[in-house]
């Protein structure tokens, strides 16, 4: 009151004024500290901003576009409410055993070391990089109509397995997340310090006393942060639900958005059913962000143990070691079928094959060096701005988390629709929509990396006064480089390997590798279509090995 | 001439002023106990502490608004005073241009650095190929061929031992001697002190006192100093 700017302004708004500059404060107010981060970074802001914008952009105005071009909201269906149960259903269900069954094989690895368990606990990280189409088909070689188990059966008398539906969404759901949930929680084991081992052992628990006062405790604060991170992923499954399930009764959002724009082209329905995904995804999302996250980079994994609470040999190793070859061969046998299988048939390819190979490879090149540049943009940014602002930004970055391709793919349709042919554009907008969704991965490789080098060296660079290019060139991107690789890697794999946007936009030609061997699934030639998953395979671990060794051979560390 | 005019520092709960003048070419021994602020007291004529108040003026200039790498000053940190992925030619060279893009004279600039402070020959080596001794003598051909007015040391040789710390102590000597820099060094040791510098500010209570002769100030320091180095009775 008193100095807000009224016309009479009296003695006491100059005593109030003079009081404001404090008793050392003199006649001048004390300058505004410079803040050395303001020009650290020229152009940040700016890079940043617009990738920001893009990004948003992306997820919510694609997401008003198909909104906009609804004719009338119709009300959801008993079909759509059925696809709503149904992927809810499913991504409970997915997470809920892959959490499960995770508790076995990641204490079984957190108390054994054997010959290989290093080599096991990296395969543990492959599935992320593994394209679905290529999984769906080992599991298809393995549990499907005709699989290894269907043909036993037989041999029995036995019907065979029916792998299509819930079922089989589910499974391989659980294929994909198992090593997923193994690896948080062997994380969340190899935390419990040591010394509570000893002192387990040398109060000489039982294994229920163990359980309960050093094992327990933190299965319950990382077993839900786990099932939220894997309820999310398979929330926003497409390729799973289009090639194993389907039908009325397996139906998820996605895969009902995909089939209202592509078979009906009923964009009203399709908006609504956008709106009730992206609704479902960020609520779990959100809450995903509240439940203190386990980060899935999983360094020292394969640290040596020391447990001095467990007597050697015993029913408890027998126990272990079956838990852990049944894991190993759940995950290991279809690739190795479906490797024994396609990989004769490689060399033998039709051309379409190989063009949409190469097709593939150029798409994941520019998604890695989009995701990689908007990363960088986004990170440093974040790193210069402060409070507000930064968590803004770092919210924006995991905004893919929550936003659906299927969406996104569906709303730039319409936009550039009236200006261009959509199939043109397929390439480049599955590059685009690529990087988004690889983005807040990269992220989160990249941020600490660059907070952990300006903690550490950015005070020496502001005394040298380095800023902009050469700050960026010879302070920051050579401590980036490892976590640049693995982001990279990643990026290239899992746009290599990806059916979702390009389904909306792809006519008969210009397929993607993943398109093409949908398409051979559906046409039922299953040789070309096992020798198609193989090098899809082979490319996708390929692109992931150069970058990420790319970035570990000339770290600096 | 370094004035510090009316300098305050507010950083939560911790405060500090200082009002106080450092004649060009002293050399000044940093003394207090810790946690009272020498190295704030330092990073604020450095530029990375934000002032809640006051000027740091050199030579007359207002140095409040500069950023810290434009200020006519080196500094040489507890830690972290080389990057790690750069060898130790290059580090010595962002003395000279940030952007590492050296002339050939400007090349033999930095290999005589180098060589002044015993590390001819060392230049292609990286940080981690290095002693932690050579270390500081990289950190110091940067400061050398730096040749600014004023060079502030924080404790940058409190890891090496006695040994190493005297030869480092004697290169920094020398180093003043040929550029005639006015040093600030902070220290947890009379001896180190005593080996350096004639003057000494006592940072104690939220203040930063003096300069003052060190040898008197050592020899019967007040009570807060004394409490703080043992010597009181």
């Amino acid at each position: 009151m008193g100095d807000g700017g009224s016309p009479a302004r009296g003695a006491s708004d100059l005593r109030s004024a003079a009081a404001r500059l404090g008793p050392a404060g003199g006649l001048r107010p004390p300058d505004p500290p410079p803040d050395p981060r303001a020009r650290r970074w020229p152009v940040a802001p700016v890079a940043g901003g617009a990738v920001a914008a893009l990004l948003v952009v992306l997820s919510l105005g694609s997401l008003a576009a198909v909104a906009w071009r609804a004719e009338g909201w119709a009300a959801l269906g008993p079909a759509d409410w059925a696809a709503v149960r149904f992927t809810l259903l499913q991504a409970v269900l997915s997470a809920t055993l892959s959490v499960l069954l995770a508790v076995p094989v990641a204490r079984a690895l957190a108390r054994r070391t054997f010959p290989g368990r290093g080599v096991l606990i990296t395969l543990l990280g492959a599935p992320f990089i593994l394209p679905t189409l290529v999984a769906v088909l080992g599991l298809l070689a393995v549990f499907g109509r005709n699989g290894i188990v269907s043909q036993g059966l037989g041999l029995l008398g036995l019907p065979p397995l029916q792998i299509y539906g819930l079922t089989g969404v589910v499974l391989a759901h659980v294929f994909f997340n198992l090593p997923l949930a193994t690896r948080l929680l062997l994380q969340g084991w190899l935390a419990i310090p040591s010394e509570r081992f000893r002192l387990a052992g040398a109060l000489g628990f039982s294994r229920g006393a163990v359980f309960r006062h050093l094992e327990w405790p933190m299965l319950r604060e990382m077993a839900p942060g786990a099932f939220l991170v894997i309820f999310l992923l398979c929330l926003t499954s497409f390729s799973v639900a289009l090639t194993l399930g389907g039908g009325p009764r397996a139906t998820t959002v996605e895969l009902a958005i995909y089939q209202a724009f592509r078979f009906d082209f009923d964009l009203s329905k399709a908006a609504l059913l956008a709106l009730v995904q992206f609704a479902l995804c960020a609520v779990a999302a959100a809450l995903a962000l509240g439940v203190a996250l386990p980060s899935g980079t999983g360094a020292g994994l394969d640290r040596p143990l020391a447990r001095h609470d467990l007597r050697p040999g015993g029913a408890l190793a027998g126990w272990d070691a079956v838990v852990i070859a049944l894991a190993a061969l759940f995950l290991l046998v279809p690739l190795a079928v479906l490797i024994g299988r396609g990989a004769p048939m490689v060399a033998g390819l039709p051309a379409a094959v190989w063009v949409a190979a190469a097709r593939s490879v150029a798409v994941a090149l520019v998604s890695v060096a989009l995701c990689i540049g908007f990363a960088l943009a986004l990170a440093l940014a974040i790193q210069r701005a402060r409070g507000l602002a930064a968590r803004g930004l770092e919210t924006v970055g995991m905004i893919a988390l929550a936003a659906s391709p299927l969406v996104i793919g569906t709303g730039l349709f319409i936009l550039v629709f009236p200006w261009v042919d959509p199939a043109r554009l397929a390439l480049p907008v599955t590059a685009l929509v690529n990087a988004a969704m690889a983005l807040p991965f990269a992220l989160r490789a990249i941020l600490p990396a660059l907070r952990q080098a300006e903690a550490t060296q950015g005070r020496l660079a502001d005394h040298l006064g380095l800023t902009g290019s050469a700050r960026l060139r010879l302070v920051i991107l050579p401590r980036l480089r490892r976590p640049m690789g693995f982001a990279a890697g990643l990026t290239g794999a899992l746009s290599m390997g990806d059916l979702g946007v390009i389904v909306l936009f792809a006519e008969r030609e210009g397929a993607t590798l993943p398109l093409q061997l949908y398409r051979l699934m559906g046409a039922y030639r299953s040789d070309d279509a096992a020798g198609a998953a193989v090098l899809l395979l082979a490319l996708a671990l390929a692109i992931f090995w150069a970058f990420d060794r790319g970035g570990r051979a000339h770290a600096a560390t | 001439m370094l004035r510090l005019d009316g300098l305050r520092v507010r950083l939560g709960d911790f405060a500090l002023a200082a009002d106080l003048e450092i004649a060009p070419g002293a050399r000044v021994a940093v003394l207090g106990p810790s946690g009272a602020g020498k190295s704030t007291l330092l990073g604020a004529i450095a530029g990375f502490v934000p002032l809640a108040g006051g000027r740091v003026l050199l030579d007359g200039r207002d140095l409040s608004a500069t950023l810290p790498g434009a200020r006519p000053l080196s500094m040489l940190f507890q830690d972290h005073n080389l990057f790690p992925h750069l060898s130790a030619e290059d580090n010595v060279a962002l003395g000279l241009k940030p952007s590492l893009r050296l002339s050939a004279a400007e090349r033999a600039e930095v290999a005589e650095a180098l060589a002044r402070v015993g590390l001819e020959g060392y230049g292609t080596r990286r940080p981690a190929d290095l002693s932690g001794g050579q270390q500081s003598r990289v950190a110091l051909a940067r400061a050398l061929l730096r040749r600014r007015p004023l060079l502030l040391l924080d404790e940058p040789f409190a890891a090496l031992g006695p040994a190493l710390k005297a030869d480092m102590l004697a290169l920094v000597r020398a180093i003043l001697d040929d550029t005639g820099a006015t040093l600030m060094m902070v220290t947890h040791d009379p001896a180190d002190a005593r080996a350096i510098a004639a003057q000494a500010l006592v940072v104690a209570g939220g203040r930063a006192r003096g300069p003052m002769a060190l040898g008197p100030l050592l020899d019967a320091p007040p009570a807060d100093l004394a409490e703080y180095l043992g010597t009181g009775g």
